[in-house]
């Protein structure tokens, strides 16, 4: 199965995120790098909204990772809880 | 001469404190919240006993019954420290201002229905001063209580309340003149519907345990006061003269919600950490429960009617399901 990815800007939101990524992916590998944080997982890759509010402590709209976005690989499936990354169409 | 040019990657040596990586188990980047709150309050190598209370050391756990472990487990759920802190409220600020601007422009406050006008004023500007108070006590368990992560938003509490009397106060001005704040403070003073209420938040002013004042403050006067104040009767004034007023009390409601977040976390914590602190805890909200829902009952009338019987239950409801879900009964 080949892997998707996401990378982001490294900083405090994003930090939240990928913990968020890492709790709900549990054969996500995670490859830190300076200012860029990489997370690649087999198959299918799922940010849930909620996982990032209890990491944040506050409300998140998924919209706002593409704030520190940087690059990704696979399709997306988004909807207002969860944002989706696979190679199933 | 030739140069070669090659990337090299510098990793840092360390992630995060040693105090901090001892308590998350492992060299790991931690929030900022984690790193400006855990430890940071002395523990050790005090000097002298203070002089104004030499059976304890000037932080000390035993000034409640409350007992932990390890009092950093009070961690609070919206995860803020001072930086934080100051730009979540300077967003509510900036709306709340917003909203005061609005009803100014507009000149809503002049056509508001009159009799609503009186309710308003009647009910929300005496609540100043009970804000007050609960700055005061805020400060209090601040001062006494045990560890930042509990001492830190505490005080946050207590300014908050600050910030509440005074979008109060601006209220009483906006809807009505500063003779309206003159007759607020006298209402508080000798009315007989609010004496019930001075009196709790004067019992709380002499409250020795942080963590009853805590209870008193915090859970139950504040769950059922602000679900009064922001639900019950923002309700009632809505549906008989429109918004205006809810523009004017955003602040409060949107903090209320907040609040009661790390509230509930709080006693949840507390309650888990040992059975004589579940039955202390139980004891205690028996113990304010009564007296708040009495000094409620004649407020709720008055902003009411016919409607405050079944208000009081709503309201009481709502603060029975928080505790529930803290894992209290409701008592």
């Amino acid at each position: 199965m080949s892997n998707v990815f996401i990378a982001f800007q490294k900083n405090e939101e994003s930090r939240c995120i990928v913990e968020a990524i890492l709790a709900d992916n549990p054969d996500a590998v995670i490859n830190e790098q300076p200012a860029m944080v990489k997370v690649d997982v087999p198959g299918r890759l799922v940010i849930r909204r909620e996982t990032v509010e209890e990491q944040m402590g506050r409300d998140f709209d998924l919209q706002e990772l593409h704030v520190n976005l940087i690059t990704m690989s696979g399709h997306v499936d988004e909807t207002d809880d969860e944002f989706a990354l696979s190679w199933k169409n | 001469m030739q140069i070669d040019l090659r990337t090299v990657s510098i990793t840092p040596l360390r992630q995060t404190y040693d105090h901090i990586a001892a308590r998350l188990g492992g060299d790991k980047a931690a929030s900022r919240y984690i790193e400006a709150t855990m430890d940071v309050q002395a523990s050790a190598n005090f000097h002298y006993r203070p002089t104004w209370d030499p059976e304890h050391e000037i932080f000390d756990p035993s000034r409640t019954k409350i007992t932990m472990k390890d009092w950093y487990a009070f961690k609070d759920p919206r995860q803020l420290y001072y930086g934080t802190y100051t730009q979540a409220r300077a967003r509510m600020q900036e709306t709340a201002e917003a909203d005061f601007d609005f009803v100014e422009t507009r000149g809503l406050a002049e056509g508001f229905d009159d009799a609503a006008r009186r309710t308003a004023l009647d009910f929300y500007v005496p609540l100043r001063h009970v804000a007050w108070g609960a700055n005061m006590n805020g400060a209090s368990m601040c001062a006494y209580g045990y560890g930042t992560a509990i001492t830190q938003p505490c005080l946050y509490a207590g300014m908050d309340q600050l910030g509440i009397a005074q979008y109060l106060t601006r209220l009483g001005l906006l809807m009505g003149q500063s003779g309206d704040l003159e007759a607020g403070k006298q209402a508080w003073l000798e009315a007989p519907a609010w004496q019930g209420l001075r009196r709790y938040v004067e019992d709380t002013f002499v409250l020795k345990d942080w963590f009853e004042l805590y209870v008193a403050q915090n859970v139950v006067l504040d769950g059922l006061l602000f679900a009064l104040a922001y639900g019950e009767v923002d309700r009632a004034l809505n549906a008989k003269a429109g918004p205006t007023v809810s523009m004017l009390t955003r602040f409060q409601a949107e903090w209320f919600q907040d609040h009661c977040k790390w509230v509930d976390a709080v006693l949840k914590t507390a309650a888990a950490e040992n059975p004589e602190n579940k039955a202390l805890l139980q004891q205690w909200i028996a113990a304010w429960r009564a007296p708040a829902d009495e000094a409620l009952a004649p407020l709720a009338s008055l902003a009411l009617g016919d409607g405050a019987a079944a208000a009081m239950e709503r309201v009481n409801a709502l603060l029975n399901a928080r505790l529930a879900k803290a894992g209290l009964a409701a008592a």
